[in-house]
């Protein structure tokens, strides 16, 4: 037998997430707690991705029921739909093809969504104007972000293209720059400062990566994952400015702004900011903004709907991404409906209003307690501390581990916080992901978990976290 | 240069999120061969970047420096991405089925759309394999399992049948949070791989499918295209190379060309009803070893755009070959359910290799794909798919199952789609009667169009068209006159290309050159779907018909 063993050795350098690792092991967990197996815990609590439909939050009732009348017509005429999601139904299947959504949407997505995200562009950045045709619909925002990778991402040596990343971020955006041959360029968000983003970094990384690869983009998340950092208009600025003097291409992943904690933050997003300061830059800076159904209130991550926004694109690049959008279909049609009553909800005086606004105010207000408690109760707890969560879905904590777990982490061939991470799925139950994962200071250590939980649940991960955290902390001082 | 292609640049901290990483240390100062200038930041992470680095012509060194000294309030000159900047393999790509030809067609819509007058009253896009756009009603089966699924609150609603309120519970149950909404694994839902293997076992006459070797897919092209991101591999003389069929189909081209693997042509027999020939895969291999290392063949089978259906002896010489030559084998199976003419049988590679016996099938690796997309269902717009791989080793599998989790998982509601159609209504339940007569009359309807456009090609001069034996796609040999050869070579288009774009600006019929997809030099061919109504698949074959006798009169 003589199997091909040889394969792209991009794909062989990617490294495989610990998240997984963890996941298979909560997967097994599972199966044992139904087999009867006895465990000190009941049931697992998974809080490692940002899925929160999966933890019981219920979907947007509109959104499914334009889904469901765009699946099975019939239902047009059903009274078990409101008129004003059969309406909506109604207008979406006009506008697909052939009159059902089992047809492809058109490159770039079906026309009445762009038309409908663009609104949505233009009305919360206070009137900027947003182009549908600089709209492209995509399946998630990851495939629209891969998309401009591959765009990006050439050269040898050191010409190979390099993208600065925040640290900490997620895996999946480094698997796919490694999955293009990129280079990551990382630059630290400073905890101390609640994890902000300064100017002083972003110069020293650009700095030392230049002579290893040509920087060509800044990748920033805002709000941050997991750093929960919401930016200032001024910090956006600044970073604007930045981009436009070292001459980066800015990708501006902003799935998260629908999820502010709190009256006293705001979303401003980098477009706004942008024409904001007005011309050179509003003219010249280089822009992709990324949004997505998967997070916010409707987390909608299962129908894979994203888009992404182009501001000053060269027109002879934007042929090339077309092939790209063209090639790689433009999205699921399920993806596009959930995205078109992202950006089109129901308004004041429809008759799915008071439902839809009180689905998405309970959500919201079940984030904003977690967020609270999270901080009030972790911050409490020695050997622990959290920075404030101002947006997105993600607590992000530090850990202050005792030299001795450090020690016998190294010994086992392990980071220490992913040490951690086994020893609390495997005798608390709950299932978080390690700060190795996502990047972090040399020395420092953390757990990253989501906050898209019903308030009882999060009480109980809560409890359970303290109590495995000072047993553990008892263990090794 | 096979340097590990992710490359941290840090110059405190460790690098995070990413284990197998290349850390640089400061070794020596570099001095660029071309235009002597030294700079001291400049560090070397291996030995050969030395020389890479002196290879760089002048002017490439000279940009980096002066992009290094832009450290000033200098305002920005142009922009970042430009069509030298980018990354060059993404210009070799192309898309015919989406190209030229269709951009224009979407024009003329919207020219007709604000009453600009024309010889035609609407485009009709014979271009895309897209049923529903053409007017072919979705299984009501599907459709209503889909609604449940999406706003379960209508699972009490009696206007549903039984059936498919079972189903979408059982779906919803293997969701997370019992919610389509909800992430899935990145290989698929692990109770629809289930079902996929057991459609598998049941399609092949019984031969065991492991749920394990089933990849969920965001449609059939996902799947193809990271199995082939997956195998290429190597520089130069050992450069991966991929066999595909010519005429053959735009995505494969267009991945290749992406990935910067060797595309391997062997060209299908026209002559004989586009059938396979051996001897001609054995040529192609032959002559692709003296500058790549072929490791790959691609099928496609039901053909597209040929629309040929390869016989069970062609299949078993195809598997000798692959196994003879160490080749990979990649079987495009989505219009397995879509076979016309008589005497024509749909063969999965898998029985076939499976039926070869433990020499075949212990060794031959393969990966053959389905969708949701093609066959009776047409549903293109829910995404959904799967590709079941064989043979494959332990470690190779490792890393296709990692390479999978950087899309994050398929659409979930194509992954309900496609465990619906591997397992459809059963006798004895309610919805049975319906699906049976709907799944009957549109593949009756298809085969009935398969063999009209193959009837009313035929009769016309000039233009000769295989047999439509399945899939859903004509591609008739179109005789153009010198002078049209001449006039389009002098516009710098293909003579097909240049042919279909009049045929559209005089008739408002969009089809695909021949060219888009391959073809043996001076030839030239149309792709045109099956996919129109009986009435209006009449009416554009004769505009056809008028439109070629036309041409040809026009340029003789």
């Amino acid at each position: 037998m003589s199997f091909l063993r040889e394969i792209s050795p991009m794909v062989r350098s990617i490294h495989l997430p610990g998240q997984e690792v963890l996941m298979s092991r909560a997967a097994r967990i599972r199966t044992e707690l139904r087999q009867g197996i006895k465990k000190d815990f009941m049931e697992l609590i998974d809080l490692s991705s940002s899925d929160i439909h999966s933890r019981g939050i219920k979907p947007i009732s509109f959104l499914r029921q334009v889904m469901a009348a765009c699946c099975y017509p019939s239902l047009l005429h059903s009274d078990r739909i409101p008129a004003d999601a059969r309406e909506r139904a109604r207008s979406l299947l006009t506008d697909s093809n052939g009159g059902s959504i089992g047809s492809y949407p058109p490159t770039g997505g079906m026309a009445k969504v762009r038309r409908s995200v663009s609104d949505f562009i233009t009305r919360r950045d206070g009137g900027v104007p947003s182009i549908p045709e600089h709209i492209f619909l995509t399946t998630g925002s990851q495939q629209a972000l891969t998309i401009f990778l591959k765009l990006l991402v050439s050269g040898e040596g050191p010409l190979r293209t390099g993208v600065l990343v925040p640290v900490p971020s997620y895996s999946t955006f480094s698997m796919a720059l490694a999955n293009q041959g990129g280079v990551m360029v990382p630059y630290y968000l400073c905890e101390e400062q609640g994890w902000a983003l300064e100017m002083e970094e972003l110069q020293r990384a650009l700095q030392a990566a230049r002579g290893h690869c040509n920087p060509m983009a800044l990748y920033v998340i805002n709000p941050g994952n997991p750093s929960g950092l919401v930016q200032s208009r001024k910090s956006i600025e600044e970073v604007i400015r930045f981009a436009a003097q070292e001459r980066l291409f800015l990708l501006v992943d902003e799935v998260y702004q629908e999820t502010i904690h709190g009256e006293d933050t705001e979303f401003v997003s980098y477009k706004r900011v942008l024409f904001e300061m007005g011309s050179p830059y509003s003219s010249t800076v280089e822009l992709a903004s990324f949004h997505s159904v998967s997070k916010g209130t409707f987390g909608e991550y299962g129908m894979r709907g994203g888009y992404v926004e182009l501001v000053n694109l060269d027109p002879k690049v934007m042929e090339h991404a077309l092939t790209f959008f063209n090639r790689d279909g433009s999205g699921t049609v399920m993806g596009q409906i959930a995205l078109d009553i992202l950006a089109d909800p129901p308004q004041l005086g429809d008759p799915s209003y008071p439902l839809y606004s009180q689905e998405v105010q309970s959500i919201k207000n079940t984030l904003l307690s977690n967020v609270r408690r999270v901080h009030s109760v972790l911050n409490g707890v020695p050997g622990m501390s959290c920075q404030p969560i101002r947006g997105g879905l993600y607590a992000f904590v530090q850990l202050h581990l005792p030299q001795r777990v450090i020690e016998q982490a190294k010994e086992a061939g392990v980071e220490p916080d992913m040490m951690y991470c086994q020893r609390l799925l495997n005798e608390a139950g709950l299932c978080v992901v390690p700060g190795c994962e996502c990047g972090q200071r040399e020395g420092s250590y953390h757990i990253r978990f989501c906050i898209g939980v019903q308030e009882e649940i999060m009480e109980e991960v809560l409890q359970r976290l303290k109590s495995f955290h000072s047993h553990f902390m008892r263990e090794f001082s | 240069m096979l340097l590990r292609r992710i490359i941290w640049v840090v110059a405190r901290g460790r690098s995070p999120l990413c284990d197998s990483a290349t850390v640089i240390y400061p070794t020596r100062q570099l001095k660029c061969a071309g235009c002597g200038m030294v700079n001291p930041s400049l560090q070397s992470p291996h030995s050969s970047s030395s020389r890479t680095f002196s290879g760089l012509s002048t002017t490439r060194c000279g940009l980096i420096y002066r992009k290094m000294s832009e450290n000033g309030a200098v305002p920005r000159r142009g922009k970042v991405l430009t069509l030298d900047t980018m990354n060059a393999s993404v210009k070799k790509v192309e898309y015919a089925v989406r190209g030229p030809i269709v951009q224009r067609a979407v024009q003329i819509e919207k020219e007709l759309k604000e009453g600009v007058k024309k010889p035609f009253d609407e485009v009709i896009k014979a271009n895309i394999g897209d049923a529903h756009a053409m007017g072919q009603r979705p299984i009501t089966f599907f459709r209503q399992v889909l609604a449940l699924c999406t706003y379960p609150e209508l699972l009490d609603d009696n206007t549903f049948p039984e059936d498919t309120k079972n189903r979408a519970r059982r779906i919803l149950q293997a969701c997370g949070g019992n919610s389509i909404g909800a992430y899935s694994a990145s290989q698929g839902i692990e109770c629809i791989r289930q079902d996929v293997a057991r459609y598998i076992e049941r399609r092949d006459g019984g031969i065991p499918s492991d749920p394990d070797n089933i990849y969920l897919s965001t449609g059939a092209s996902d799947g193809i295209v990271t199995i082939l991101k997956l195998l290429v591999a190597g520089e130069g003389r050992t450069r991966t190379g991929v066999m595909i069929s010519i005429p053959q189909y735009p995505l494969y081209s267009a991945a290749l060309a992406e990935l910067g693997a060797v595309q391997i042509n062997y060209y299908l027999n026209e002559e004989k009803c586009w059938s396979l020939d051996i001897s001609e895969l054995k040529r192609a291999v032959e002559a692709a070893r003296q500058h790549c290392n072929p490791r790959v063949l691609c099928i496609i089978n039901p053909g597209n755009p040929t629309g040929q259906v390869q016989s069970r002896q062609c299949i078993e010489d195809v598997i000798r070959f692959a196994a003879k030559e160490g080749l990979f084998l990649m079987a495009d199976e989505v219009y397995q359910d879509n076979v016309y003419a008589e005497g024509c049988q749909f063969h999965s590679f898998k029985k076939v290799l499976f039926e070869m016996g433990p020499e075949y099938s212990s060794t031959v690796e393969l990966a053959s794909f389905h969708s949701t997309s093609k066959c009776y269902m047409g549903e293109c717009g829910f995404r959904g798919g799967y590709m079941e791989v064989i043979n494959m080793d332990p470690d190779v599998k490792a890393q296709l199952t990692k390479l999978v989790s950087v899309r994050l998982c398929p659409p979930v509601p194509g992954q309900a789609l496609m465990d619906l159609v591997v397992n459809p209504p059963q006798p004895g339940e309610p919805s049975y009667a319906t699906f049976i007569k709907e799944r009957t009359a549109t593949l009756r309807a298809l085969a009935e169009k398969a063999k009209m456009t193959e009837e009313i090609l035929n009769t016309v001069p000039g233009i000769s068209c295989n047999p439509v034996q399945g899939a859903m796609y004509s591609f008739p040999r179109i005789s153009l006159p010198e002078r049209a050869v001449q006039e389009a070579k002098a516009k710098g288009v293909a003579p097909d290309m240049f042919y279909c774009m009049k045929l559209l600006e005089e008739t408002g019929i969009c089809l695909v050159p021949g060219s888009g997809f391959g073809q043996k030099d001076g030839t030239f061919h149309f792709r045109m779907t099956i996919l129109p109504s009986a009435d209006k698949l009449k009416v554009l074959l004769n505009k056809v018909k008028e439109f070629h006798q036309r041409f040809t009169q026009q340029y003789s």
